[in-house]
């Protein structure tokens, strides 16, 4: 019988790991340091889930690994391959060439040419120039890359040249290439962004792949890997292999999802406080509200969706003192530092203990102090409960009636009530919710296009739809229980026929 | 002219909601400098008489110019046919529109060029009509238009007046992909003198910096701009429709903390126009209405503005050059079709 699933998450501060059963139960969970390296942690936490199940591990159907491997090769710029980047857009596009704006150290370590080359479209489809293949060639023969990133003009609404260059660099090159209209939406400059570093990432994605691979092997397990991406939902390994960059900012989405599918809310503002810092975001339909902002990786705009996340310097670990709170936190050390924990440093987990709250497993949990320590940490509290209740009414989107799900291994320092929420829901296993949520996600597609907004406007946001779904399929949705679960129109002005932007996305989860 | 983060920041704040994402637009002007060198900023009395100014503005799709970015070879089209024309080549290039994209590209324009930028615009601000501009106002006739796109076509139109120039304009511009650099108006410095609005490209510059590494961005900003504060508060609600090429919409703030329980509404074309309380205006054009991160002080353009974000409202007076009788005819709130008589915003904010 393969009926479980494992869901893996490597976060800051720790690696969790959490196996759920054919009704979507949690049987095992685990909490380990993330390690430098990351693999370590990846396999001690898997390892302490494993030597959980027993004998019933061979029933492992599926494993998904949530990871910051791809964020911190581009902001440590390590093991970055290098890229050629072409942009088809000539002769438009020449007044902002490529990776204008890049932070010079990432701009070397990541190029091996820059050109800006015949081709693309126009926003009525016409084409402004016929791609020119022999001075692509040309490039590609003076770059010497080892991967090769093409953004063709208003290619999420016509991919044909993009399609054109790429078979092109496959058939005579062998070489992999990222095209941008699979990457990221309008918006030239952020999507050729996301897309260089898309192709700088393939020998991270690799590296990571191998390493869950690997692990898996060496345990003789004989599941099947996936990896989540910064939407909340998942991909293939193979998929992964081909879009790394999706892969950033997994984390809040999964911490998100995982709230959502231990609550059984779909509507909620989500709490999750870490030992350092609280993330607070809004799950609409059961997934992470989208931030409007442009994302900033490594010092480079852009255009990716990722979660409308608010951080707060408020966490279990988080040094209470005479003048206040924080920022700074006892972080990892919390076991040897907290007051409670027999340390000797006043932590937001005291005050929150002094004030009755203790996280379940640990009833018997108390603090004695002076009275002087002890009226400190009622403050500490009083400001704590502040700091979140303005942090949701920020979040709120003016309606007070929406749950507040706690979850982090700190959910335990909120307060029962909080202003601008309705009730206030603790889910069993919400200190794992994160990779909960790797365990539970979905597999999407989307589409970001614009199209005619007159007569044939449903038409084409049918088609628009079923290309999404086509694209969900394709990460590895099971193509009967795929759904729209987003579609947004924004209306353009200054053209001649009524346009509008349309974005799409389609969800499903993965084939058995 | 080299600190092109605070003019984008001074623009976007200028820009009312419309002119289009400063983004590329810094980033052509960086570009241009790195390569160009920095742009001199000179004013009107450092110009001879006869010196020729170009104003210049991309005209087209915020989304078509975010995606099909301008030529470099644009401007020089645009100035060499200035010169078939008048027999000499520009001296300096102005900034048709202050507000948004087309207050921070004009850099970039003038470093491919190698001309000075004139500190002067023709707005104050951003408006959405080719004829809004000062020189309009000032009874310049509206005669010349150059136009150039990313192929490399040059038209140059001689409309018999300001709303022909528009309506041409915006048919080539169609033509050309939605995207296009247009010269609308060739001054010389003599008759720029009275007919353009003097000192904008500082007063972005100052702008901008007025938020730089503060620790109240919004106080320092409303400061400096000397505007009143309608609300602050969240995006409930933001409705667009398309009519006539223009995206219209109303966006509905809800007031947080101090203003719980008020609700303003914004008319918007592009820019913002009219702002409402209880069916009562508290700003209209030409007066300045602009949207911001209630944390950072950053304005949000009408195409940016989503549900629930957290913003503050802005409004405070135009150039007394919008405020004459031809001025509101051009771009008062009639203008915009809004049976509305022209108060201004100190008057109508006097009590908040």
């Amino acid at each position: 019988m393969s009926d479980l699933r494992v869901g893996i998450d490597v976060g800051g501060t720790n690696t969790d790991a959490v196996v759920l059963d054919a009704a979507g139960r949690v049987v095992a969970k685990a909490k380990r340091p993330t390690t430098p390296d990351v693999t370590e942690g990846l396999r001690a936490a898997l390892d302490a889930v494993l030597a959980h199940l027993g004998e019933a591990r061979e029933r492992i159907a599926r494993v998904m690994l949530g990871t910051t491997h791809a964020t911190n090769a581009i902001l440590e710029r390590r093991n970055l391959g290098r890229v050629a980047v072409l942009r088809l857009g000539a002769p438009a596009t020449t007044g902002v060439p490529p990776l204008t704006g890049w932070p010079d150290d990432l701009r070397k370590a990541v190029s091996a040419g820059e050109a800006v080359l015949p081709g693309g479209h126009y926003v009525d489809g016409r084409e402004l120039a016929r791609p020119d293949l022999d001075a692509v060639r040309r490039f590609l023969d003076a770059a010497g890359a080892e991967a090769v990133a093409v953004t063709g003009v208003f290619s999420p609404a016509s991919g044909e040249h993009e399609r054109l260059v790429g078979e092109l660099v496959r058939d005579e090159y062998g070489l992999p290439v990222s095209l941008s209209h699979e990457i990221g939406s309008l918006g030239l400059l952020e999507r050729e962004n996301a897309t260089v570093l898309n192709a700088a990432l393939y020998g991270v994605a690799a590296d990571v792949t191998g390493a869950l691979v690997a692990a898996l092997a060496e345990r003789g397990l004989g599941a099947r890997p996936y990896l989540a991406q910064n939407d909340g939902t998942l991909m293939t390994l193979e998929h992964a292999a081909r879009l790394p960059v999706s892969t950033i900012g997994s984390g809040p989405a999964n911490s998100l999802r995982g709230a959502a599918y231990l609550s059984g809310v779909a509507d909620a503002i989500v709490v999750d406080v870490g030992g350092t810092s609280t993330d607070l975001g809004v799950l609409a339909g059961g997934f992470p509200r989208e931030s409007a902002a442009a994302v900033e990786i490594g010092g480079v705009l852009t255009n990716f969706r990722m979660p409308d996340i608010l951080a707060i310097a408020l966490g279990g670990g988080t040094v209470v003192r005479e003048r206040g709170l924080g920022p700074d936190s006892v972080g990892y050390r919390i076991a040897e530092e907290a007051l409670v924990l027999g340390g000797a440093t006043p932590t937001m987990t005291d005050a929150a203990v002094a004030a009755g709250r203790r996280p379940p497993d640990a009833p018997g949990w108390r603090v004695d102090t002076s009275e002087a320590i002890a009226d400190m940490l009622q403050r500490a509290v009083v400001a704590a409960d502040e700091l979140v209740a303005d942090a949701v009414d920020r979040m709120a989107l003016g309606r007070a009636d929406r749950p507040l799900v706690a979850v982090g291994g700190g959910a335990f320092v909120l307060p029962a009530r909080v202003p601008g929420a309705g009730e206030v829901i603790r889910p069993e296993h919400g200190e794992v919710a994160n990779a909960v949520g790797a365990a539970i996600a979905l597999a999407s597609g989307r589409v970001d296009t614009i199209l005619p907004a007159g007569d044939s406007r449903s038409k084409a946001i049918e088609r628009a739809k079923e290309e999404a779904a086509a694209r969900a399929v394709a990460a590895g949705a099971d193509p009967s229980l795929v759904e729209i679960v987003d579609l947004l129109e924004v209306p353009l002005s200054y053209l001649s026929e009524p346009a509008v932007r349309v974005h799409v996305k389609a969800a499903g989860p993965l084939t058995r | 002219m080299s600190d092109i983060p605070a003019l984008a920041r001074g623009c976007a704040v200028l820009g009312t909601g419309g002119g289009g994402d400063v983004r590329t637009g810094s980033l052509a002007a960086v570009r241009a400098i790195r390569e160009y060198g920095p742009v001199p900023l000179v004013s009107l009395a450092d110009l001879p008489d006869d010196a020729l100014v170009v104003p210049l503005s991309g005209i087209g799709a915020p989304t078509v110019s975010h995606e099909m970015i301008h030529s470099e070879d644009e401007p020089r089209r645009v100035a060499e046919e200035v010169e078939r024309i008048f027999g000499c080549p520009p001296s300096a290039v102005m900034s048709s529109e202050i507000g948004g994209s087309n207050g921070v590209i004009p850099v970039a324009w003038a470093a491919q060029l190698g001309l000075p930028l004139l500190d002067a615009d023709g707005m104050g601000r951003a408006f959405p009509e080719v004829q809004m501009v000062s020189m309009y106002v000032a009874g310049l006739p509206a005669d010349l238009v150059i136009m150039s796109d990313v192929q490399g076509n040059v038209v140059t139109i001689r409309p018999v007046d300001g709303l022909w120039s528009e309506r041409l304009a915006r048919a080539v511009c169609v033509a050309a992909g939605s995207s296009a650099l247009m010269a609308d108006y060739v001054l010389t410095a003599a008759g720029a003198r009275g007919a353009v609005i003097e000192g904008t490209v500082t007063y972005a510059l100052e702008v901008g910096r007025a938020t730089e590494g503060v620790p109240d961005p919004l106080g320092a900003l409303q400061g400096r701009l000397g505007a009143a504060r309608l609300v602050t508060g969240k995006l409930t609600d933001v409705e667009r429709r398309t009519t006539g090429g223009f995206v219209r919409g109303t966006a509905t703030v809800e007031g947080t903390g101090e203003d719980r329980g008020r609700t303003l509404t914004l008319e918007l074309q592009n820019e913002n126009l009219v702002a409402i309380e209880d069916g009562r205006p508290l700003a209209m054009v030409p007066d300045l209405i602009t949207v911001v991160d209630t944390e950072t002080a950053a304005a949000i353009q009408t195409e940016g503005l989503r549900y629930g974000q957290r913003v503050t409202v802005l409004a405070w007076p135009c150039d007394p050059l919008w405020r004459t009788p031809k001025g509101l005819e051009t771009a008062g709130p009639r203008a915009f079709g809004y049976d509305l008589e022209y108060v201004p915003v100190e008057e109508l904010t006097a009590h908040v």
